[in-house]
């Protein structure tokens, strides 16, 4: 890429520090002078969008934990008494509740984008990899905040969800005791589901800085997929980037406090509202509907155990999507066949999510079989073929050209990728 | 075109899901929708309202339901039923309160103080088991404890629309879903009331109102329908005491958010205009305060 422009303080304290800690210098190369693409699109304002909403996850949370007790005695009356008693109380508890479903919802569709426009594919692997981990640890720490209310739900999400690990031979029941802390859910379980739920943010900002070092590396992607060659392609992180970011935060921000203001418990089920009883069992236990998906392919499986690896297998296989999709064309613009195949795979998931959300029973079950089929035909048998069979679209030889529609004629045929890096 | 034939190919991919939305069990008696003064973006409780209900609570329910997260002093917290701090004060001192244990290590019984919680009316479960035969449940936040289900695609217009008096709408319906007889090949087993909108029908408490039973001075019609609806708004209070205050926060939220979106979205315009004007010129460049090495 382009010589980026050194930072060289004005201010003679900053002059200082940059000779001893230069993370001035490092702001303004990564922050400021940073070379974006210039055709990146609204869909690529999400990763700032996920930065905030984890920044509000962990302010709301911190103070939350201020005056939230980890008791079975208590935690359901102390959330109660942050509802009712804590200046703004209501605030944080549904700016937390509702951040986790507004934070789930933008990290799936940064992760549909990512499919969409091929963002995963060399040299963006290790991006890619991270970002799932991210996924894996989002999933872990909103399923312990869920029991953290120790309502209904909470509970019986608690007991069903440990119940899976049981299914592994020999070790399982040992694995879920231990899981536990004793014989069933219950003191032990909600003690350490509160420090794990406390300690994984942290975890999840330390593999997001990883994250974003490794997209300062390798750059970003872009609409069309293909690198930028010049500066002509490029404009600088400030101020084109943050001031499409901050537009895109503050819509997003609209419909956040829409849930927050004014249906806070929309998203909620009524039944977290009945203190945790071990002896009565919910009608229906549905977990949050971020989980859904998941939860209609661990269901659509007859067998315990099989269920239980088609549920993890579902986001292992993210871990190896770049090597997966064989075709060479990154953006979905440029792959006609591909992009049908992908909007199946959207539908399909939210399919899932709506079968989640249904008993197992009937139709309801054959229809999470098929959308289970496909979501891993998608991956293991769709993506590996259609990357050698499909006839792709010519690519534009530069983003410059792709925008403004010079140089080289569309439909000229396009290099291979690689040429591109000359 | 690839896009329209992605939409067609989604179109048909749901058309299949059809039949399974078809086998749908044929859904139970669904609660009718009310108009709740406190609905939407600037509802508000109806103090009058919300008075009455506190007398049905206080003359019917609270024989079996406690109420324990409710404190004498929210009675008289702004966005309730609009109490004095005096009024609320002499409803304390109506209820007998434990407190102790005093010098003598003894526990004692005094009237109640506006920072007191209203007392449970049964010692433990236990109690309250041996009389019922069943633990009535506590009303602090029933209201947002029960519900019932809209389904696809309801509740998307639900989402829109800011629809979430589930509760109170349920709560509303029980009060006067009970009948007599139940329906031809409905049995309801002994010790049961049978409740149209009850799940599976057989509900343990029998009809708690009837006409006349609560006296109201405000006029307001003395029936089961406007006691149900005045016990709902209160318990929708008593659950969602700071509900006023969420509304007008969330507007004034809502009308900084909206001016800052639309501030933003013209600087974003006037930023990237250069590039759009200027596309030779596009270089990845610094700000001005930082001029560039060679």
């Amino acid at each position: 890429m382009s010589a980026h422009a050194t930072y060289q303080p004005r201010n003679a304290f900053m002059r200082w520090l940059e000779r001893r800690l230069p993370i001035g210098g490092l702001v303004y190369s990564s922050f400021v002078v940073y070379p974006t693409p210039r055709n990146l699109n609204y869909w690529w304002t999400f990763g700032g969008i996920l930065t905030f909403m984890l920044a509000v996850q962990i302010l709301t949370g911190i103070v939350l934990a201020m005056h939230y007790m980890p008791h079975v005695d208590y935690a359901f009356d102390s959330v109660e008494h942050i509802m009712r008693d804590v200046n703004y109380g209501w605030l944080l508890r549904y700016a937390h509740a509702n951040g986790a479903s507004m934070f789930f919802l933008a990290a799936y569709i940064h992760v549909f984008r990512g499919m969409y426009y091929g963002s995963y594919k060399e040299p963006r692997e290790v991006l890619w990899i991270l970002g799932v981990i991210i996924l894996i640890l989002m999933i872990m720490t909103g399923f312990m905040g869920y029991v953290l209310p120790w309502g209904q739900m909470s509970f019986w999400a608690a007991t069903v969800i440990t119940n899976l690990f049981s299914a592994i031979p020999v070790v399982g029941e040992a694995i879920v005791t231990w899981l536990w802390g004793g014989y069933a859910v219950g003191e032990p379980t909600l003690n350490r589901f509160y420090a794990l739920h406390y300690l994984l943010p942290f975890v999840i900002v330390g593999v997001v800085g990883l994250h974003i070092w490794a997209l300062h590396v390798a750059g970003q992607n872009n609409p069309d997929g293909i690198e930028p060659q010049s500066e002509h392609d490029t404009v600088a992180f400030t101020p084109y980037a943050t001031i499409k970011d901050s537009f895109l935060i503050i819509v997003f921000c609209l419909l956040f406090a829409w849930f927050v203001f004014y249906i806070p418990n929309f998203l909620g089920h009524p039944d977290n509202y009945i203190p945790a009883n071990r002896s009565v069992t919910p009608a229906h236990i549905v977990p949050e509907w971020y989980y859904l998906p998941f939860y209609a392919i661990l269901r659509a499986i007859p067998n315990k155990l099989l269920g239980v690896i088609a549920l993890a297998a579902s986001l292992v296989v993210l871990f190896f999507l770049p090597w997966l999709d064989t075709s060479r064309v990154r953006s979905a613009r440029y792959r006609p066949v591909y992009r049908q195949f992908f909007w199946a795979f959207v539908v399909v998931c939210i399919g899932l999510g709506w079968l989640g959300s249904k008993p197992p029973e009937g139709n309801y079950v054959l229809f999470a079989r098929i959308f289970t089929v496909y979501y891993f035909a998608y991956f293991l048998i769709i993506l590996p073929v259609l990357g050698r069979v499909e006839r792709t679209k010519p690519l534009p030889t530069s983003i410059a050209q792709a925008v403004l529609g010079t140089g080289l004629p569309i439909g000229a045929p396009a290099p291979p990728p690689s040429a591109h890096k000359a | 075109m690839a896009f329209r034939r992605s939409i067609i190919l989604a179109l048909a991919l749901a058309a299949l899901a059809l039949p399974a939305l078809a086998q749908e069990p044929a859904h139970e008696e669904t609660p009718p929708k009310n108009r709740w003064s406190f609905a939407g973006p600037f509802g508000k409780y109806d103090e009058a309202q919300l008075q009455r209900g506190f007398k049905v609570y206080r003359e019917v329910c609270s024989v079996c339901h406690g109420i324990k997260m409710l404190a004498f002093r929210n009675l008289a917290d702004p966005g309730g039923p609009g109490f004095s701090t005096a009024q609320a004060e002499a409803i304390a001192a109506e209820y007998k309160v434990q407190d102790g244990p005093n010098d003598q290590g003894e526990m004692f019984e005094r009237p109640g103080r506006l920072a007191d919680y209203f007392p449970a009316p049964f010692p433990n479960d236990q109690a309250a088991r041996a009389r019922f035969n069943a633990v009535p449940p506590d009303f602090s936040v029933i209201a947002k404890a029960r519900g019932y289900e809209r389904g696809f695609p309801y509740w998307v217009f639900d989402m829109l629309t800011q629809y979430q008096e589930h509760g109170v709408d349920y709560i509303t319906a029980l009060m006067q879903g009970y009948e007599d007889k139940p329906p031809a090949g409905v049995t309801v087993p002994p010790g049961g009331f049978y409740n149209k909108y009850f799940p599976a029908h057989a509900i343990a408490m029998p009809p708690p109102l009837s006409d006349k039973r609560v006296d109201y001075t405000d006029g307001a019609p003395t029936t089961v329908e406007q006691y149900a609806k005045d016990i709902s708004s209160f318990l929708m209070w008593a659950a969602e005491p700071s509900l006023e205050q969420r509304k007008r926060v969330g507007m004034q939220v809502f009308i900084f958010l909206v001016i800052l979106a639309g501030l933003l979205y013209f600087t974003k315009k006037k930023v990237w205009r250069e590039v759009e004007l200027h596309p030779e010129d596009l270089q990845p460049r610094p700000p001005a305060e930082y001029p560039r090495t060679p």
